[in-house]
């Protein structure tokens, strides 16, 4: 008996029911309604693009894996999610190799070679979208006018162009439309109904804090009010807070993008600056750059800043006094 | 909704088959005496005390058998009566060897002559920190730190006493059991110490879920209005000295400090019994309750001599269930884990913990960066940052972020996703920081 027993360092006791792979299968849950949706307003090619994205994921990470002779450690579940997270990030004409392309980078590039899980230094799913956008703008423009739930075969998607919501001189989409996913853009970003019942599952199972999502946008609601000082009205247009809180990539990045945890910061005051960061760069890109959209690289800005930003909000033990200073005795 | 401060961090730990729900409610009994004991010369924190018997020599039941040999040093006592069969190094519950007095029983049970204060109401802070040395008390709630330093005279004035009553370590419910059978002892003890002292404000701190010790405290406390039961949420490590002075007081005992810094006292419940038996009987401390608890057949809390073998409490217990897979000296959560029953119970072990299979470690991964090390330390510290430090080696970046503070109450490793062992990366920081101060200090007194 005395020899089955096993001997470790305190504590003994241990949250099994909280481990990496509980927590990215969470994330996985609550992506799952906003999948759905993209199948339901863009048709197959959006099932095609998401399940390639997967599938060249997985297979990316244990690829590399098997290469560099490290443990395999696919069933983390964190390459489903960066797959998932990627395929969010085409828009529904993509070809299918784009999908595959952009999952390898995401991986490969971003984040195995800089240390595997945990050591990247970027969201490795915006990274990638970040050098696709740049590589093949022309295959990413998101203008695809959705299907309104029709089932369309992915051989059927024809090119209806149309201007993005955020676009110069879009035409005016209704607020339910916005906010049901009625409207081009990338898969993932549209329907903020999912988005947001994801959110809500997410912040319930405690996997993310509140701190970056609601700096996030609440930064952007009160910069957009500050900007055109109305809430929302036909006439405005864009130029209002809640046409630009439920157009573009604000509401996935706020929720799933933002509060990736290997890239943002670790500290309370951190997650609170990483949120206000988000969404004052992401209010400049909309507003005084060339890009009509800018949360993807409002968020990856803050991802290079976030060593940085934990460096200087890291908390000082409990019972810490500020020690007297000597000099200032003596002068007395 | 409580009256009470709540600390920062903290977990809800589960445990396994036989938790506190079981053993909470087993009253205190006693096993058959074993037939040897062996007690160490080292049962506190501090310089070993030096044996005063040899091979050969008879004791009896509460003889000194250890002189304190320094400052922070306590007596020993005999917990038996009977014959010295040896005075030599045996292993304990850390790994280590330590000199151990080892006394075969002749189960006579004949006490030393033992003298109970005179004027017990008049006792002052230096006689009571003299009887705890010649006594042997330590604090009773792990720390085993000794009473002869705790309770001398302080330099500032103490305003509040607390009594820890909180035992929030999973699985242990010794603390629970010994308030409900001697409360009345145990508020006796106190009211010297608040005597002494010339404390106004008695708080007796218990978690929620002892209700039956916090309504029979406060049934005894009635006629004491400085006196005040505050049952404390539930939350480990709510025992946690820090802690505890904070969710009573909201006071923040300083970094690197101790609660006297800011007037307070505070004492184990345990610890109030051993000081009413040395003051009111002229009892040493010679046994304490430890709960088996676990996977065992029969858990239960029983008043063990100090010396008597791990083995003799499984065999009273009719022995380990065949899932378990780990045992422990102590709790869970700050206890060691040890694979031999031989050996001994000392003045600090409050439990003998046995974990079934499901409840095994589980292999480490990396580490993801989810702050939940974070959010449940007690200390303010960042475990995963000083975790990093330390397997990097850079143990003056271990320092700066705080390591010297870890209370090594084991929350961020019981939290962590990745399942790293923060808890004893910080340990590792603690000692090799404390070794560093040691040798600079040397290098500084050489100069």
């Amino acid at each position: 008996m005395l020899k089955k027993l096993t001997v470790s360092a305190a504590p003994h006791l241990h949250n099994h029911a909280a481990t990496t792979q509980h927590i990215m299968l969470d994330v996985v849950i609550a992506l799952l309604p906003t999948a759905v949706a993209a199948v339901w307003f863009f048709g197959g090619s959006a099932l095609k693009l998401i399940i390639v994205a997967v599938i060249s994921a997985v297979a990316a990470e244990y690829i590399w894996q098997k290469i560099t002779h490290k443990p395999v450690t696919v069933s983390d579940l964190s390459a489903v999610v960066t797959g998932l997270l990627l395929a969010f990030n085409l828009p529904a004409n993509a070809p299918w190799w784009l999908a595959a392309v952009g999952s390898f980078l995401a991986i490969i590039l971003i984040k195995q070679m800089f240390g595997g899980l945990g050591q990247n230094f970027m969201n490795p799913a915006l990274a990638s979208r970040a050098i696709l956008m740049l590589s093949w703008t022309g295959l990413m423009a998101a203008n695809i006018l959705p299907h309104a739930g029709l089932w369309v075969a992915p051989a059927a998607v024809d090119a209806v162009s149309v201007a993005t919501p955020l676009a110069h001189g879009a035409t005016g989409f209704t607020l339910w439309q916005l906010f049901s996913g009625n409207i081009p853009g990338m898969l993932g970003e549209t329907c903020k109904i999912t988005l947001l019942l994801g959110g809500a599952y997410l912040l319930i199972r405690r996997v993310i804090d509140w701190r970056i999502p609601l700096a996030f946008i609440g930064t952007v609601a009160i910069a957009y009010f500050i900007k055109t000082g109305t809430l929302y009205s036909v006439e405005s247009g864009a130029q209002n807070v809640l046409y630009q809180l439920l157009s573009g990539g604000l509401i996935i990045g706020a929720v799933f993008m933002a509060t990736d945890y290997v890239t943002s910061p670790i500290t309370g005051w951190g997650k609170i600056i990483m949120g206000v960061g988000c969404g004052l760069f992401l209010f400049i890109i909309r507003e005084y750059s060339s890009y009509p959209e800018g949360c993807s690289f409002a968020i990856l800005f803050m991802n290079v800043l976030t060593p940085l930003i934990d460096r200087f909000t890291g908390s000082k033990p409990f019972g810490y006094e500020k020690p007297v200073k000597p000099a200032k005795e003596a002068k007395a | 909704m409580s009256l009470y401060t709540r600390f920062p961090g903290g977990i809800h730990p589960h445990e396994g088959m036989n938790g506190k729900s079981v053993t909470a409610v087993l009253p205190i009994t006693e096993p058959s005496q074993p037939a040897r004991v062996v007690i160490p010369l080292l049962q506190h924190i501090g310089a070993p005390a030096k044996a005063l018997v040899k091979k050969g020599d008879s004791v009896k039941m509460g003889m000194k058998i250890g002189e304190p040999a320094g400052f922070v040093s306590a007596s020993v006592h005999s917990s038996v009566s009977g014959v010295v069969v040896g005075v030599q190094p045996c292993v304990l519950a850390n790994g280590q060897q330590a000199e151990c007095v080892i006394i075969d029983n002749d189960f006579k049970d004949e006490w030393v002559t033992r003298e109970p204060a005179k004027d017990p109401e008049k006792l002052d802070a230096a006689a009571l920190s003299a009887l705890a040395r010649e006594m042997g008390l330590v604090g009773l709630g792990g720390a085993t730190f000794p009473y002869s330093v705790k309770l001398m005279p302080p330099k500032t004035k103490l305003d509040t006493l607390i009594v820890n009553g909180a035992e929030c370590e999973p699985y242990l419910s010794a603390d629970h059991q010994l308030m409900l059978s001697k409360a009345k002892e145990i508020i006796e003890g106190t009211k010297r110490m608040q005597v002494a002292f010339g404390i106004e404000k008695v708080y007796i701190g218990i978690e929620k879920n002892k209700p039956d010790a916090i309504a029979l405290l406060t049934k005894l406390c009635a006629d004491d209005p400085s006196f005040i039961v505050a049952p404390v949420p539930v939350r480990y490590p709510q025992g946690g000295e820090k802690q505890l002075v904070y969710a009573l007081t909201k006071r923040r005992v300083k970094t690197g400090g101790l609660p006297i810094d800011k007037g307070v006292l505070v004492v184990n419940v345990g610890s109030c019994y051993a000081l009413y038996r040395a003051v009111y009987e002229g009892t040493p401390l010679i046994d304490r309750v430890v709960t088996v608890g676990g996977c065992v057949s029969k858990p239960a809390n029983y008043l063990v001599r100090i010396g008597t073998p791990v083995q003799w409490l499984l065999d009273a217990s009719e022995g380990l269930l065949p899932q378990a897979r780990m045992m422990i000296y102590g709790g869970p959560m700050m206890g060691m884990a040890i694979n031999r029953t031989d050996i001994p119970v000392t003045k600090g072990c409050s439990g003998i913990t046995v974990l079934e299979k499901k409840l095994m470690p589980k292999p480490e991964s990396a580490c993801i960066r989810c702050g939940r090390c974070i959010t449940v330390c007690p200390m303010l510290l960042c475990p995963s940052d000083i975790d990093k430090a330390m397997r990097k080696g850079d143990f003056d970046a271990a320092e700066k972020l705080g390591a010297m503070n870890c209370l090594e109450c084991g929350a961020c490793s019981w939290s962590c996703p990745a399942k790293r062992s923060l808890t004893q990366s910080c340990k590792t920081c603690k000692k090799v920081i404390t070794e560093k101060r040691r040798a600079l200090k040397r290098k500084e007194e050489a100069k």
